[in-house]
């Protein structure tokens, strides 16, 4: 048992968190969200140069290797500063699935282009257990693909799509390296709530060849990329909510009302406890689903990444709703940093399948037992 | 980060195994596992003595005491085992409460005479803290002690002492200085419970158990030797226990061991023809305490490593309180609602073990979110820790 980070790990902490604090404050994230495309290049090329976007690139194909523990530390930072760059989508899922199904060749191919910062890949595989949606026809050396994608996050500033697709007439999945402007393909891009960007796929008999596709059946792979990235989520939520927390209480030892801080209300006091306590508990979980994203067998993930993903939903829900009602009226307005996190954590809840989703999927693997 | 133990911790937690399948009689087990409290006043010194003679009797305390000088992870990997296994408690008053209270602030006379009995199990000790009118506040505490040249006459009221109708010995705040300050003028005395004028009164709890009582001084005589430390100071002592603890403090051995039995329960129960267990409602809120649960298991375990670190303790002690006790309770609410309308037979006529002492369980432990600090109090105390509003 051992709850330390090693002098790397704190390092790579510390120089993100550097990174944030300096050039990613409150105010100039405000200006990128309002600026042309709603996120910044330059934030981009600066977590290149960190290397942070090599970070889980194996050291073997010239990445940091950093692994979950690193995913971790770092994506605490992401949640804390609200990145709206594409880090979860790209340097996370994206890099993942390429190093997990991805050939010798392939791998060369994207992995320094991903790590530089001059490709964004992201994944477009919907795991909330609504099918595949795309079917990939053999069409001599290749493939033909239809279907549709809902809801990819940044997918609509990728370069690079992921796309999975069952295989017609097999239960074989398989994984699509295409490029976004491959013809057939229509990208509908929106704003999601928590100010990042997102689209719905759309594919009309795109050609795919053969060497587009990344690997053999994806199942296992996808599974195993699913899980780091659903690890590496939970994360971004325990920065987002360490931060709400911290704004919550600094706000009621300012705020004055009857001549005394609001911070001296029992109510809120006990409300601040709890908050503190579901943050805390969300922070175990967060190691949880670290240490276990990564395990050998699926079902040791999933238990693990299932219960994270609960306890860290209702946390999120709880910190956030709180936090707005703790800041009054002013939790209520786009010019705190409090409704931002608030929102955050509200799509953190909705995403890698819902609170609901995953206590269902627990309660039934009670059975048997 | 590693949550899991390492190989030394592994074979620690193997060897206490091996020793509680060999050591921990069955007799006792059983008992304990039905809930059954009826033989308490022999099994606990027996057990205490067992711990004893393998050299286990105290696994907080240094060696110097005769401890185990065990790490805070060993003690804690020790307890959980113990719950596991339906040993009963080791009774907490002596070896957690009064002992370090004399390691740190009594004399060498004190611990001479007081600490390998309680180490042995040979002497049973018992807390006079509350009253009839300090509960939460407890400085405002009004048994009094006079002192009568080398002795001091007692006279006041203690309430919810709990299992002092065995015990010999009873550590008592008591106000030797009623002109101060509500914790000014409070000194921290130890009462032989055969003393004249010493009175030990039942009081019947909601489950009908006998746990807790009224202990009346009158005019008890307590030589002066037996105060710890300095007179009117017994305040810092008191205080010196609070947030002390914090290896089993979250209770998580004798949680997983209640879910445990739980989902035998809801498995074993039927509804419209199926396994209670299967039903999404009960499911649901079983996986929910069960993931709970987890979430305090990680969380005391990195409190525990903060304290090998000798980090200074945070508001994690009562975080731990708080979550642990309420867990425990939604456990055994939990069993309740399995059992439905058969957890109503109360006097052990119902159809199985669990019946009587699902629901007496249910009943007492609503006292765990009281006693200790209330959870309201432990709220004020995290809040006041982050808010850091006062001073």
């Amino acid at each position: 048992m051992d709850f330390s980070f090693n002098d790397e790990q704190q390092m790579l902490l510390e120089t993100t968190r550097r990174l944030i604090a300096k050039d990613y404050t409150f105010a100039h994230r405000m200006k990128i969200r309002e600026g042309a495309g709603g996120w910044s290049r330059d934030t981009w090329s600066q977590l290149a140069d960190l290397g942070l976007l090599a970070l889980t690139i194996p050291e073997d194909d010239g990445g940091i290797g950093a692994g979950a523990i690193g995913a971790m530390l770092v994506s605490n930072v992401v949640g804390e500063g609200l990145l709206l760059e594409p880090f979860h989508a790209s340097a996370i899922v994206a890099t993942q699935a390429i190093v997990q199904l991805a050939s010798a060749q392939q791998r060369e191919r994207w992995l320094p282009a991903l790590a530089g910062g001059e490709t964004i890949a992201v994944l477009a595989h919907d795991d909330a257990g609504k099918g595949l949606g795309v079917e990939a026809t053999p069409d001599g050396d290749g493939w033909t693909l239809s279907g549709h994608k809902p809801a990819v996050y940044h997918a609509d500033i990728a370069d690079l799509l992921l796309v999975s697709a069952r295989i017609k007439g097999s239960d074989e999945v398989a994984l699509f390296a295409l490029p976004a402007d491959t013809q057939g393909i229509t990208r509908h891009g929106y704003r999601t709530v928590d100010d990042q960007r997102a689209a719905h796929l759309e594919l009309k008999n795109v050609s795919a060849g053969a060497d587009t596709r990344l690997g053999g059946d994806a199942t296992t792979g996808l599974q195993l990329v699913i899980d780091f990235g659903l690890a590496a989520l939970c994360a971004e939520a325990v920065g987002a909510l360490d931060r709400i927390l911290a704004a919550t209480i600094d706000y009621s030892r300012s705020r004055n009302q009857f001549g005394v801080p609001i911070g001296s209300f029992q109510a809120l006091q006990h409300r601040m406890a709890d908050m503190l306590m579901y943050t805390e508990q969300a922070r175990s979980m967060s190691y949880l689903a670290t240490s276990r994203c990564t395990d050998a067998d699926a079902n040791v993930r999933r238990a693990a990444l299932s219960a994270a993903k609960v306890s860290i939903g209702q946390a999120a829900r709880f910190v956030g709703q709180q936090a707005v009602q703790i800041h009054g009226g002013m939790g209520m307005t786009d010019e705190l940093d409090v409704s931002h996190y608030f929102k955050r954590l509200t799509a953190f809840e909705l995403r890698g399948g819902t609170t609901d989703a995953h206590l269902r999927g627990l309660a039934r693997g009670l059975v048997g037992k | 980060m590693d949550l899991d133990f390492n190989a030394e911790e592994n074979a620690f937690r193997d060897e206490v195994r091996a020793f509680l399948k060999a050591h921990l009689p069955s007799e006792i087990s059983t008992r304990i596992g039905r809930g059954d409290d009826s033989q308490i006043a022999q099994d606990i010194p027996r057990w205490q003595s067992i711990l004893h003679q393998h050299g286990w009797g105290a696994p907080a305390w240094p060696k110097a005491f005769g401890g185990t000088g065990w790490s805070t992870t060993q003690q804690y990997i020790f307890e959980t085992e113990c719950a596991l296994a339906d040993a009963p408690i080791q009774l907490p008053f002596g070896l957690k409460m009064v002992a370090p209270v004399m390691m740190r602030y009594g004399n060498a006379e004190q611990q001479a005479r007081f600490l390998p009995r309680i180490l042995s199990g040979e002497d049973w000790w018992c807390q006079g803290y509350s009253e009839p009118g300090s509960g939460s506040d407890l400085a405002s505490l009004k048994t009094r002690a006079v002192r009568d040249g080398e002795e001091y006459v007692v006279n006041g009221q203690k309430v919810w002492n709990t299992l002092g109708q065995y015990a010999d010995w009873i550590f008592c705040l008591v106000r030797t200085d009623a002109g101060a300050k509500a914790q000014q003028g409070i000194s921290f005395l130890l009462i032989d419970m055969k003393s004249p004028g010493v009175k030990v009164q039942p009081t019947r709890l909601l489950d009908g158990t006998h746990e807790v009582n009224e202990i009346w001084f009158d005019n008890v005589r307590v030589p002066v030797a037996n105060r710890i430390g300095e007179e009117n100071d017994g305040w810092t002592y008191a205080k010196f226990l609070l947030g002390h603890e914090r290896t089993n403090i979250a209770g998580i051995g004798g949680s997983k061991r209640e879910l445990k039995r739980l989902k035998e329960m809801a498995a074993a129960r039927q509804l419209d023809g199926k396994p209670l267990l299967e039903d999404t409602m009960i499911a649901a809120r079983i996986a929910q305490v069960e993931i709970d649960l987890t979430a305090l298991e990680i969380t005391n375990l990195r409190v525990i490593f903060d304290a090998e670190q000798k980090k200074a303790p945070g508001p994690q002690a009562s975080m731990l309180k708080i979550r642990g006790t309420e867990i425990r309770q939604r456990i055994a609410e939990l069993q309740v609602d399995v059992l439905g309308a058969d957890a109503l037979a109360f006097d052990g006529h119902g159809d199985s073990d669990d019946v009587p002492r699902a629901m007496a369980d249910y009943l007492n432990l609503r006292k765990l979110s009281i006693y200790g600090g209330s959870n309201e109090i432990q709220r004020n105390i995290i809040a006041q820790m982050i808010l850091r509003l006062r001073g």
